[in-house]
């Protein structure tokens, strides 16, 4: 790619059957930031689903951590060419989430602290393929990575896992987000290297 | 403005700009869309520890601009800025 820099320095290893095309194996744990770190305190955060309706579904964090949650160990893949391997995460499953949710549309756009959004897919949501995390590597998740909780899609390049997640809004059609209105592809399957349109 | 590690100063966007422009962007003044502020894009904050490059606003934070580069085709996003003043060389 361009003149940007990943934060990456690791060595690549091309054979190994679990990187996707184009990415290398790093062991450290790169902060990618598009803007200031948030510091949400737990007192004041919230998450919510919104559906086409209107209808809100709201919990704070009592209720957020009262939810069943399940530990999960999985690879990781920044489009800006790094991936990690075996990263452990604690956080709720989106399935549980969406359990008491009525929508028919197919679409949503993640919503952060700090403004930051991203488009995936419903179907990418549901399944176990994804969670809000509020664990990594048996510690709280802590700010520069997307803590009190983000969101975690790890079959999805690593930007769709946005940090600081505060909600997700349902969407009759697939608008792009913060970076898919910028050359960033609307899906990005980094086995597929759908990493631009 | 809250703090914020792993960046840079504007002034470090003008290589990258050069590239799209023929003319050194990062002495352009500009105008943020959000909160009004004027400054030389040299005197911005430049985020480029992301998967593209994003420069903002360094009295409230917005974004002003994003640069994506991947090698063969850049977009360039300036909807957070109301204007660019750009002075010729004379
Ligand atoms: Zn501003």
């Amino acid at each position: 790619m361009g003149f940007f820099s990943s934060g990456f320095s690791g060595r690549g290893r091309s054979d190994n059957p679990d990187l996707p095309p184009g990415q290398y194996l790093t062991e450290s744990f790169p902060v990618l930031s598009a803007g200031p770190t948030p510091r949400i305190a737990t007192d004041d955060w919230e998450f919510t689903i919104a559906t086409e309706t209107g209808k809100v579904h709201r919990w704070n964090w009592a209720e957020f951590r009262a939810l069943p949650a399940e530990d999960v160990t999985t690879d990781i893949h920044c489009v800006t060419s790094w991936s990690k391997l075996g990263t452990g995460w604690r956080g709720v499953s989106l399935d549980t989430l969406f359990s008491g949710v009525e929508t028919s549309a197919e679409f949503t756009m993640a919503h952060s602290y700090g403004g930051y959004t991203t488009n995936v897919p419903l179907d990418d949501l549901l399944g176990g393929k994804a969670w809000v995390a509020f664990d990594f590597d048996g510690e709280a998740l802590e700010p520069e990575h997307g803590g009190p909780a983000r969101l975690l899609v790890p079959h999805l390049y690593f930007w769709k896992s946005a940090k600081w997640v505060r909600g997700i809004r349902m969407m009759q059609s697939d608008d792009p987000g913060f970076w898919e209105q910028n050359g960033y592809h609307l899906r990005g399957d980094p086995w597929l290297e759908q990493r631009y349109w | 403005m809250m703090t914020a590690d792993n960046v840079l100063d504007g002034n470090a966007a003008a290589g990258p700009l050069l590239e799209i422009f023929s003319v050194d962007l990062t002495a352009a003044h500009g105008r943020c869309d959000e909160c009004g502020r004027v400054c030389a894009l040299a005197e911005t904050v430049l985020y480029n520890h992301a998967p593209g490059l994003v420069i903002r606003c360094v009295g409230c934070d917005a974004v002003l601009l994003r640069l994506v580069d991947n090698g063969t085709r850049a977009w360039l996003d300036l909807r957070g800025l109301s204007y660019l003043q750009i002075d010729r060389a004379q």
